[in-house]
Protein backbone atom coordinates (compact mmCIF):
# COMPACT_ATOMS: atom_id res chain seq x y z
CA UNK A 1 0.00 0.00 0.00
CA UNK A 2 1.11 3.60 -0.81
CA UNK A 3 2.17 5.24 2.04
CA UNK A 4 1.92 9.32 3.01
CA UNK A 5 5.18 11.32 3.07
CA UNK A 6 4.23 13.64 6.14
CA UNK A 7 6.74 16.57 7.27
CA UNK A 8 5.41 19.11 9.86
CA UNK A 9 7.37 22.10 9.89
CA UNK A 10 7.56 25.38 11.78
CA UNK A 11 9.41 28.70 11.14
CA UNK A 12 12.54 27.59 12.68
CA UNK A 13 13.07 23.96 12.29
CA UNK A 14 11.63 20.78 10.95
CA UNK A 15 9.43 19.33 13.64
CA UNK A 16 9.10 15.75 12.21
CA UNK A 17 9.14 13.89 8.91
CA UNK A 18 8.49 10.32 8.07
CA UNK A 19 6.19 8.00 6.47
CA UNK A 20 2.11 7.62 7.60
CA UNK A 21 -0.62 6.08 6.47
CA UNK A 22 -2.88 8.69 7.33
CA UNK A 23 -2.72 12.51 8.58
CA UNK A 24 -5.77 14.06 10.03
CA UNK A 25 -5.59 17.92 10.61
CA UNK A 26 -8.23 20.68 11.05
CA UNK A 27 -8.45 23.05 8.89
CA UNK A 28 -10.77 26.10 8.96
CA UNK A 29 -13.49 24.32 7.41
CA UNK A 30 -13.71 21.46 9.66
CA UNK A 31 -11.47 18.20 10.04
CA UNK A 32 -9.94 16.54 7.17
CA UNK A 33 -8.77 12.99 7.06
CA UNK A 34 -5.61 12.20 4.45
CA UNK A 35 -5.23 8.90 2.85
CA UNK A 36 -2.43 7.74 0.33
CA UNK A 37 -3.61 9.01 -3.29
CA UNK A 38 -5.67 12.08 -2.18
CA UNK A 39 -5.86 14.43 -4.55
CA UNK A 40 -3.37 18.06 -4.38
CA UNK A 41 -4.63 20.76 -2.00
CA UNK A 42 -3.89 23.30 0.07
CA UNK A 43 -5.94 24.00 3.01
CA UNK A 44 -5.55 26.77 5.64
CA UNK A 45 -5.16 25.34 9.49
CA UNK A 46 -7.15 25.93 11.93
CA UNK A 47 -4.98 25.89 15.36
CA UNK A 48 -4.89 22.83 16.77
CA UNK A 49 -3.70 19.09 16.73
CA UNK A 50 -2.48 17.41 13.49
CA UNK A 51 -2.46 13.60 13.89
CA UNK A 52 -0.29 11.09 12.10
CA UNK A 53 -0.92 7.46 12.28
CA UNK A 54 1.96 5.54 11.67
CA UNK A 55 2.43 2.89 9.35
CA UNK A 56 2.92 0.25 12.43
CA UNK A 57 -0.22 1.87 13.96
CA UNK A 58 1.28 3.89 16.50
CA UNK A 59 -0.11 7.99 16.33
CA UNK A 60 1.72 11.24 16.59
CA UNK A 61 0.31 13.93 17.86
CA UNK A 62 1.45 17.60 16.96
CA UNK A 63 0.02 20.94 17.70
CA UNK A 64 0.16 23.47 14.76
CA UNK A 65 -0.62 27.32 15.10
CA UNK A 66 -1.55 29.54 12.07
CA UNK A 67 -0.40 27.62 9.08
CA UNK A 68 -1.37 25.24 6.43
CA UNK A 69 -1.70 22.11 5.11
CA UNK A 70 -0.46 20.68 0.96
CA UNK A 71 -1.02 17.37 -0.24
CA UNK A 72 0.88 16.59 -3.29
CA UNK A 73 1.30 13.37 -5.05
CA UNK A 74 1.13 11.40 -1.66
CA UNK A 75 3.42 14.33 0.10
CA UNK A 76 2.22 16.63 2.78
CA UNK A 77 2.98 19.04 4.48
CA UNK A 78 2.14 20.46 7.73
CA UNK A 79 3.52 23.86 7.63
CA UNK A 80 3.01 26.51 10.76
CA UNK A 81 4.41 29.33 12.24
CA UNK A 82 4.39 27.21 15.78
CA UNK A 83 4.88 23.59 15.82
CA UNK A 84 5.51 20.98 18.45
CA UNK A 85 4.77 17.26 18.96
CA UNK A 86 3.39 16.86 21.84
CA UNK B 1 66.88 50.72 31.93
CA UNK B 2 66.54 53.50 29.63
CA UNK B 3 63.03 55.39 29.20
CA UNK B 4 62.45 54.57 25.11
CA UNK B 5 62.72 50.74 26.39
CA UNK B 6 60.36 50.87 28.79
CA UNK B 7 57.85 53.29 26.23
CA UNK B 8 58.51 50.49 24.19
CA UNK B 9 57.59 47.39 26.73
CA UNK B 10 55.04 49.20 27.68
CA UNK B 11 53.50 49.12 23.72
CA UNK B 12 54.37 45.26 23.54
CA UNK B 13 52.13 45.04 26.77
CA UNK B 14 49.57 46.58 25.30
CA UNK B 15 49.16 44.84 22.28
CA UNK B 16 49.82 41.20 23.69
CA UNK B 17 46.36 42.49 25.92
CA UNK B 18 44.45 43.53 22.98
CA UNK B 19 45.35 40.20 20.96
CA UNK B 20 44.27 38.44 23.31
CA UNK B 21 40.76 40.38 23.88
CA UNK B 22 40.53 40.00 19.80
CA UNK B 23 41.30 36.39 19.75
CA UNK B 24 38.94 35.57 22.09
CA UNK B 25 36.23 37.51 20.72
CA UNK B 26 37.33 35.73 17.19
CA UNK B 27 36.99 32.48 18.92
CA UNK B 28 33.53 33.59 20.05
CA UNK B 29 32.40 34.82 16.72
CA UNK B 30 33.48 31.21 14.65
CA UNK B 31 31.32 28.93 17.02
CA UNK B 32 28.48 31.38 16.54
CA UNK B 33 28.71 31.27 13.27
CA UNK B 34 27.87 27.76 13.19
CA UNK B 35 24.87 28.25 15.13
CA UNK B 36 23.88 30.65 13.19
CA UNK B 37 24.07 28.67 9.88
CA UNK B 38 22.59 26.02 11.18
CA UNK B 39 19.62 28.19 12.03
CA UNK B 40 19.36 29.73 8.58
CA UNK B 41 19.73 25.86 7.71
CA UNK B 42 16.78 25.12 9.82
CA UNK B 43 14.36 27.09 9.09
CA UNK B 44 14.83 26.41 5.07
CA UNK B 45 12.52 23.71 4.70
CA UNK B 46 9.77 26.24 5.95
CA UNK B 47 10.46 29.12 3.62
CA UNK B 48 10.78 26.27 0.69
CA UNK B 49 7.64 24.92 2.03
CA UNK B 50 5.76 28.82 2.02
CA UNK B 51 7.43 29.86 -1.47
CA UNK B 52 6.22 26.38 -3.46
CA UNK B 53 2.64 27.04 -2.02
CA UNK B 54 2.53 30.71 -2.68
CA UNK B 55 3.46 29.93 -6.19
CA UNK B 56 1.33 26.93 -6.65
CA UNK B 57 -1.85 29.46 -5.72
CA UNK B 58 -0.53 31.95 -7.39
CA UNK B 59 -0.11 30.31 -10.88
CA UNK B 60 -3.36 28.64 -10.58
CA UNK B 61 -5.60 31.40 -9.77
CA UNK B 62 -5.99 34.50 -10.93
CA UNK B 63 -6.81 36.11 -7.90
CA UNK B 64 -5.79 39.63 -7.73
CA UNK B 65 -4.74 40.46 -4.02
CA UNK B 66 -3.78 43.75 -2.39
CA UNK B 67 -0.20 42.52 -1.34
CA UNK B 68 0.22 41.62 -5.29
CA UNK B 69 -1.21 44.67 -7.11
CA UNK B 70 1.04 47.67 -7.88
CA UNK B 71 -0.43 50.74 -7.40
CA UNK B 72 -1.33 53.19 -9.75
CA UNK B 73 0.99 55.48 -7.80
CA UNK B 74 3.85 55.71 -5.62
CA UNK B 75 4.55 58.26 -3.23
CA UNK B 76 5.59 56.76 -0.26
CA UNK B 77 8.22 54.12 0.31
CA UNK B 78 9.24 52.23 3.14
CA UNK B 79 12.93 50.99 4.07
CA UNK B 80 13.47 48.41 6.17
CA UNK B 81 16.78 48.29 7.57
CA UNK B 82 18.79 45.10 8.95
CA UNK B 83 21.87 46.23 10.75
CA UNK B 84 23.50 44.25 14.54
CA UNK B 85 22.72 45.54 18.18
CA UNK B 86 26.81 45.73 18.37
CA UNK B 87 29.66 46.80 16.36
CA UNK B 88 33.27 45.40 16.00
CA UNK B 89 32.31 43.54 12.60
CA UNK B 90 34.02 45.92 10.10
CA UNK B 91 32.20 46.94 7.63
CA UNK B 92 28.79 44.65 8.55
CA UNK B 93 26.57 47.75 9.43
CA UNK B 94 28.08 50.57 7.42
CA UNK B 95 27.73 49.00 4.07
CA UNK B 96 23.76 48.11 4.90
CA UNK B 97 23.60 51.56 5.71
CA UNK B 98 25.38 52.83 2.74
CA UNK B 99 22.93 50.66 0.11
CA UNK B 100 19.75 52.24 2.53
CA UNK B 101 21.23 55.25 1.47
CA UNK B 102 21.51 55.09 -1.85
CA UNK B 103 18.17 53.49 -2.00
CA UNK B 104 16.75 56.55 -0.22
CA UNK B 105 18.46 58.72 -3.08
CA UNK B 106 17.22 56.62 -5.79
CA UNK B 107 13.44 56.45 -4.22
CA UNK B 108 13.81 60.70 -3.39
CA UNK B 109 14.81 61.03 -7.00
CA UNK B 110 11.60 59.22 -8.59
CA UNK B 111 9.76 61.97 -6.26
CA UNK B 112 8.89 59.20 -3.81
CA UNK B 113 9.05 60.06 0.04
CA UNK B 114 10.82 57.22 2.26
CA UNK B 115 9.64 56.14 6.01
CA UNK B 116 12.80 53.74 7.85
CA UNK B 117 11.83 50.74 10.30
CA UNK B 118 14.88 49.82 11.93
CA UNK B 119 16.48 46.32 13.40
CA UNK B 120 19.33 46.64 15.60
CA UNK B 121 20.67 49.13 17.75
CA UNK B 122 23.46 50.21 15.22
CA UNK B 123 20.79 51.65 12.50
CA UNK B 124 18.60 53.50 15.47
CA UNK B 125 21.90 54.99 16.50
CA UNK B 126 23.03 56.13 13.00
CA UNK B 127 19.34 57.87 12.57
CA UNK B 128 19.46 59.11 16.72
CA UNK B 129 22.98 60.88 15.50
CA UNK B 130 21.64 62.43 12.42
CA UNK B 131 18.54 63.28 14.05
CA UNK B 132 16.35 61.69 11.34
CA UNK B 133 13.01 60.59 12.10
CA UNK B 134 12.42 56.62 11.58
CA UNK B 135 8.88 54.91 12.31
CA UNK B 136 9.92 52.24 14.43
CA UNK B 137 12.47 50.18 15.13
CA UNK B 138 13.35 46.83 17.27
CA UNK B 139 16.46 47.10 19.25
CA UNK B 140 18.49 43.51 21.03
CA UNK B 141 18.06 39.79 19.73
CA UNK B 142 19.61 40.45 16.43
CA UNK B 143 22.30 38.25 17.69
CA UNK B 144 19.88 35.93 17.85
CA UNK B 145 17.03 36.28 16.40
CA UNK B 146 13.63 34.88 17.06
CA UNK B 147 10.48 34.08 15.09
CA UNK B 148 8.58 36.55 17.39
CA UNK B 149 9.91 39.23 16.15
CA UNK B 150 9.98 38.92 13.19
CA UNK B 151 6.47 38.27 13.11
CA UNK B 152 6.13 41.46 15.12
CA UNK B 153 7.98 43.12 11.74
CA UNK B 154 5.78 41.50 9.48
CA UNK B 155 2.68 42.99 11.15
CA UNK B 156 4.02 46.53 11.52
CA UNK B 157 5.20 46.15 7.92
CA UNK B 158 1.82 44.76 6.53
CA UNK B 159 -0.15 47.53 9.04
CA UNK B 160 1.73 50.47 7.03
CA UNK B 161 1.23 48.83 3.68
CA UNK B 162 -2.28 48.61 3.93
CA UNK B 163 -3.12 51.61 5.34
CA UNK B 164 -3.88 54.46 2.83
CA UNK B 165 -1.29 56.81 1.36
CA UNK B 166 -2.74 59.33 2.52
CA UNK B 167 -3.32 58.25 6.46
CA UNK B 168 0.50 58.00 6.94
CA UNK B 169 0.86 53.86 4.76
CA UNK B 170 3.00 53.55 2.44
CA UNK B 171 2.65 51.90 -0.68
CA UNK B 172 6.14 50.42 -1.46
CA UNK B 173 8.14 48.07 0.90
CA UNK B 174 12.09 47.67 0.65
CA UNK B 175 13.77 45.72 3.31
CA UNK B 176 18.26 46.27 3.01
CA UNK B 177 19.89 43.04 4.76
CA UNK B 178 23.27 41.93 4.80
CA UNK B 179 23.26 38.09 3.08
CA UNK B 180 25.33 35.45 4.25
CA UNK B 181 27.79 33.94 1.50
CA UNK B 182 30.46 32.18 3.35
CA UNK B 183 32.74 32.82 5.93
CA UNK B 184 34.66 35.55 4.17
CA UNK B 185 31.97 37.26 2.16
CA UNK B 186 29.10 38.82 3.17
CA UNK B 187 27.00 41.21 0.38
CA UNK B 188 24.44 43.44 0.93
CA UNK B 189 21.38 43.10 -0.33
CA UNK B 190 18.14 45.30 -1.59
CA UNK B 191 15.23 43.99 -2.42
CA UNK B 192 11.61 44.70 -2.69
CA UNK B 193 9.44 43.13 -0.09
CA UNK B 194 5.64 44.77 -1.22
CA UNK B 195 4.07 44.56 -3.72
CA UNK B 196 5.24 41.28 -3.88
CA UNK B 197 6.77 40.77 -7.87
CA UNK B 198 7.68 37.55 -8.57
CA UNK B 199 6.59 34.81 -6.24
CA UNK B 200 9.70 32.36 -6.74
CA UNK B 201 12.17 31.34 -4.41
CA UNK B 202 15.65 33.00 -4.98
CA UNK B 203 16.90 29.86 -3.85
CA UNK B 204 17.61 26.44 -6.17
CA UNK B 205 14.97 24.44 -5.34
CA UNK B 206 16.20 21.39 -3.48
CA UNK B 207 16.92 18.30 -5.65
CA UNK B 208 13.39 16.38 -4.50
CA UNK B 209 11.42 18.48 -5.67
CA UNK B 210 12.99 18.91 -10.00
CA UNK B 211 10.70 16.25 -10.78
CA UNK B 212 7.62 18.35 -9.72
CA UNK B 213 8.14 21.43 -11.88
CA UNK B 214 4.55 21.66 -12.37
CA UNK B 215 2.11 21.84 -10.17
CA UNK B 216 -0.64 20.15 -10.07
CA UNK B 217 -4.04 21.49 -9.79
CA UNK B 218 -4.54 22.01 -6.18
CA UNK B 219 -8.04 21.78 -4.37
CA UNK B 220 -8.18 25.02 -2.46
CA UNK B 221 -9.79 25.07 1.03
CA UNK B 222 -11.80 27.27 1.69
CA UNK B 223 -11.35 29.00 -1.88
CA UNK B 224 -8.26 29.82 -3.55
CA UNK B 225 -8.58 33.97 -2.35
CA UNK B 226 -8.77 32.68 1.56
CA UNK B 227 -5.76 30.56 1.13
CA UNK B 228 -3.93 33.42 -0.89
CA UNK B 229 -5.00 35.82 2.05
CA UNK B 230 -3.69 33.46 4.51
CA UNK B 231 -0.22 33.06 3.00
CA UNK B 232 1.19 35.70 1.87
CA UNK B 233 1.56 37.52 4.97
CA UNK B 234 3.13 34.31 6.33
CA UNK B 235 5.23 34.68 3.04
CA UNK B 236 6.16 38.39 4.27
CA UNK B 237 7.12 36.49 7.62
CA UNK B 238 9.29 33.87 6.36
CA UNK B 239 11.26 36.11 4.43
CA UNK B 240 11.96 39.19 6.92
CA UNK B 241 12.51 35.98 9.65
CA UNK B 242 15.26 35.10 7.07
CA UNK B 243 16.88 38.21 6.19
CA UNK B 244 17.59 38.35 10.12
CA UNK B 245 18.98 34.92 9.76
CA UNK B 246 21.06 35.72 7.30
CA UNK B 247 21.89 39.04 8.84
CA UNK B 248 22.91 37.53 11.90
CA UNK B 249 25.04 35.00 10.33
CA UNK B 250 26.61 37.50 8.17
CA UNK B 251 26.86 39.66 11.51
CA UNK B 252 29.23 36.57 13.66
CA UNK B 253 31.17 36.08 10.16
CA UNK B 254 31.95 39.95 9.94
CA UNK B 255 32.65 39.39 13.08
CA UNK B 256 35.49 37.23 13.13
CA UNK B 257 36.65 38.43 10.25
CA UNK B 258 37.39 42.16 11.78
CA UNK B 259 38.45 40.57 14.87
CA UNK B 260 41.30 38.11 13.08
CA UNK B 261 42.20 41.08 11.43
CA UNK B 262 42.40 43.07 14.27
CA UNK B 263 44.71 39.50 15.92
CA UNK B 264 47.38 39.82 12.94
CA UNK B 265 47.52 43.22 13.45
CA UNK B 266 48.43 43.16 17.36
CA UNK B 267 50.71 40.39 16.35
CA UNK B 268 52.67 42.83 13.68
CA UNK B 269 52.70 45.69 16.03
CA UNK B 270 54.25 43.05 18.88
CA UNK B 271 57.11 41.83 16.15
CA UNK B 272 58.15 45.37 15.10
CA UNK B 273 57.77 47.06 18.97
CA UNK B 274 59.89 43.87 20.03
CA UNK B 275 62.66 44.45 17.09
CA UNK B 276 62.58 48.21 18.23
CA UNK B 277 63.09 47.59 21.99
CA UNK B 278 65.76 45.38 20.70
CA UNK B 279 67.47 47.67 19.25
CA UNK B 280 67.07 50.25 21.93
CA UNK B 281 68.31 48.03 24.53
CA UNK B 282 71.38 47.23 22.18
CA UNK B 283 72.30 50.65 21.59
CA UNK B 284 72.08 51.63 25.17
CA UNK B 285 74.70 48.30 25.65
CA UNK B 286 76.50 49.97 23.07
CA UNK B 287 76.69 53.13 24.61
CA UNK B 288 77.63 51.87 28.40
CA UNK B 289 80.66 50.28 26.80
CA UNK B 290 81.56 52.82 24.98
CA UNK B 291 81.24 55.07 27.97
CA UNK B 292 83.43 52.50 29.82
CA UNK B 293 86.01 51.92 27.59
CA UNK B 294 86.26 56.04 27.08
CA UNK B 295 86.66 56.42 31.04
CA UNK B 296 89.51 53.60 31.15
CA UNK B 297 91.02 55.04 28.25
CA UNK B 298 91.02 58.70 29.71
CA UNK B 299 92.38 57.40 32.82
CA UNK B 300 94.81 55.62 31.82
CA UNK B 301 96.18 58.35 29.25
CA UNK B 302 96.20 60.27 32.48
CA UNK B 303 98.78 58.64 34.17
Amino acid sequence: MASLNVSVVSADQQVWSGEATMVVARTVEGEIGILPGHEPMLAILAGGEVRVTLPGGEKITANAEDGFLSVQANAVQVVASRAELV
Amino acid sequence: MGAQLRVYRQKIKSAQTTKKITRAMELISASRIQKAQARVAASEPYSTAITRAVSAVASYSNVAHVLTTEPERIDRAAIVIFTSDRGLAGAFNSQVLREAEELTELLKSQGKSVEYFLVGRKSVGYFNFRHRAFERSWIGGTDNPDFDTAKEIADAVLEAFLRDASDGGVDEIHIVYNRFVSRITQVPVVTRLLPLEVVESDEAPPASSTKHEVFPLYEFEPDAETVLDGLLPVYIESRIYNAMLQSSAAKHAATQKAMKSASDNADKLITDYTRLANNARQSEITQQISEIVGGADALSSAK
